[in-house]
């Protein structure tokens, strides 16, 4: 992997040289593909599936051509079963909202994991206010692995509808054993909806192979813009599940007395969509797809392994999750003994550390973990074993700073 | 200018009227829920003053410290000025620039005090805008 290539191709590494970008789990920076192709979109729109001259065609046919890039990169059938969204938020809460309202009954049952996002929390927990759909949790131990065996007591039951999980935890930075999980919800006739926020910008996701039914991600976590977002769903699935929001390009004819909704994906994506944003996201796709996945994973595991290897050598450390560089993927997140993680993480920031610290929106997690917070070191494709070098220095005066 | 200024580093390290206070008249727990920094609060009021107040807490460093120095202050405070107490003297106590993202943990041990104040006199907590004096 030609590191400082994939640099420079970034305006941020480019003018913050010194800068040790840490928070890519939070969002990823941009490359100069994304930018330029914003810029282009920007400078020469018009509203996709709108007018006919030259002009509307292209642009038609760039947001079209985005929802393909987006099919190719996750392995999806057809190009219709791409749902641009917001975010990845959106995108779970329309699975929440439209399938699971409308195929779930009072009593059925929605299967979540301690390692949850809120964004794979809340949709659940509000959905099951409004029809009485039970929410059960698997646990995980402290390496963070998923007890399966939780898992297919809860499956014998009968009643579960839906598994949701996290392909790719944004605190432990552990996976989720998402094709076995699959195999046994599906062995049930349960659906599985995957949470791949952090998933698709560290691992290559298929969501073929996978035979997943539900897939979710943002473009802001995967190099490209923020505002744009990808639901992916079975058509079959899509078929029959109805609008959330109505309003233009969502329906197929609209008369005084009613409306029929269009076909998927236009049903779901009702007013103007983010037209500059898919463009953006599709030229971030493009820009990655450039590089191989087997070098991207490989990189990657040396830039954590140096990380863990700071964390290990600094006293008063506790790292949460399983510790080995072989068990962890983008993100690793630990405490420090009597300092609090934003304390930490201010201090850090002083000396152009950018950590985020918090709940990184995983309550139940941190609760499970015993603590209220923690930092997180969360990596990109363009960070350097450089960038965590006296990391656990900089820890340790830090703690020193904070020692009463 | 360094949020970690000595003073509250030294506040922190060494955290004033910390501990409970035998007689309260009223104890007050407030959360930053964002963070997870908690504050207990215990206000003992004679004669319209406040006598004797302590607390308890964990959280971040300004959280605490910004709780340590205010204590402080509180000993002898008429219960009037104490609710009047604007958001500019915890900043003057700070001393330090509170930036957006740290405005709950400086301001935490105030919310604390209003609200302990407010639930003394039969009165219903008031919200953070309230606090932070934003209407
Ligand atoms: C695992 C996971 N799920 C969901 C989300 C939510 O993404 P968004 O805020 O873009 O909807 C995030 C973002 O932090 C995440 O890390």
């Amino acid at each position: 992997m030609d590191v400082p290539y994939i640099r420079s191709a970034f305006p941020f590494m480019r003018e913050h040289p010194a800068a040790r970008y840490l928070d890519s789990a939070a969002m990823t920076q941009v490359p100069d593909a994304v930018i330029d192709a914003t810029v282009r979109a920007l400078a020469e729109r018009s509203n996709p599936h709108r007018g006919m001259y030259p002009l509307a065609e292209r642009v038609t046919e760039a947001y079209e051509s985005a929802r393909s890039t987006v099919r190719r990169f996750i392995g999806a059938r057809t190009p219709s079963e791409i749902v641009f969204t917001r975010n990845c938020t959106e995108a779970i809460n329309i699975v929440a909202r439209s399938w699971a309202q409308e195929t779930l009954q009072a009593g059925d049952v929605v299967v979540l994991t301690v390692l949850e996002h809120h964004s794979n929390i809340v949709p659940w927990q509000q959905l099951a206010s409004r029809i009485g759909v039970v929410l059960t949790w698997i646990d995980c131990d402290d390496a963070g692995v998923l007890d399966l065996d939780a898992l297919d007591e809860v499956l014998v039951g009968g009643r579960v509808k839906l598994v949701s999980v996290t392909g790719l935890s944004n605190v432990l930075g552990v996976q989720p054993q998402l094709t076995e999980i699959i195999r046994r919800a599906h062995a049930v006739g349960a659906r599985v909806c995957v949470d791949a926020a952090q998933l698709v910008a560290h691992q290559p996701v298929d969501v073929r192979a996978l035979d997943c039914d539900f897939l979710a991600f943002s473009g802001y976590k995967l190099y490209g813009p923020t505002g744009i977002g990808v639901l992916y769903a079975k058509s079959e699935l899509l078929a029959s599940m109805p609008p959330v929001m109505g309003g233009g390009m969502m329906i197929q004819e609209v008369r005084r007395d009613g409306f029929i909704p269009a076909d998927p994906p236009a049903r779901f994506e009702a007013g103007t969509p983010p037209y500059v944003e898919a463009v953006g996201l599709a030229a971030a796709i493009d820009w990655l797809s450039q590089f191989s996945w087997q070098d991207v994973v490989a990189h990657e595991r040396d830039v954590l392994a140096a990380a863990l290897d700071e964390l290990r050598s600094t006293p008063g450390v506790r790292i949460l999750g399983p510790g080995k560089a072989d068990a962890i993927t983008g993100c690793i997140s630990f405490t420090v003994d009597g300092v609090h993680p934003h304390d930490l993480t201010a201090l850090l920031g002083e000396r152009g550390y950018m950590l985020r610290a918090g709940h990184h929106c995983a309550q139940p997690l941190h609760r499970r973990l015993g603590i209220g917070a923690s930092a997180r070191i969360a990596i990109g494709i363009y960070n350097t074993e450089e960038d965590v070098r006296g990391l656990g220095a900089a820890i340790a005066d830090a703690a020193r700073t904070f020692a009463r | 200018m360094n949020l970690y200024a000595d003073n509250i580093l030294e506040h922190f390290r060494h955290p004033q009227c910390k501990g409970d206070v035998p007689g309260a008249t009223v104890t007050r727990e407030e959360i930053n829920v964002g963070c997870g920094d908690t504050l207990t609060l215990h206000v003992k009021i004679a004669d319209g003053c406040i006598a004797a107040c302590g607390w308890e807490g964990t959280g971040c460093a300004i959280s605490q410290a910004a709780m340590s120095m205010l204590a402080g202050e509180l000993a002898g405070m008429s219960v009037d000025d104490a609710r009047n107490l604007p958001p500019q003297r915890v900043r003057d106590l700070l001393g330090v620039p509170v930036g957006t993202r740290r405005l709950k943990c400086a301001f935490l041990c105030l919310h604390a005090l209003k609200n302990a104040l407010r639930t003394a006199a039969g009165q219903t907590p008031q919200s953070w805008e309230e606090t932070l004096g934003l209407n």
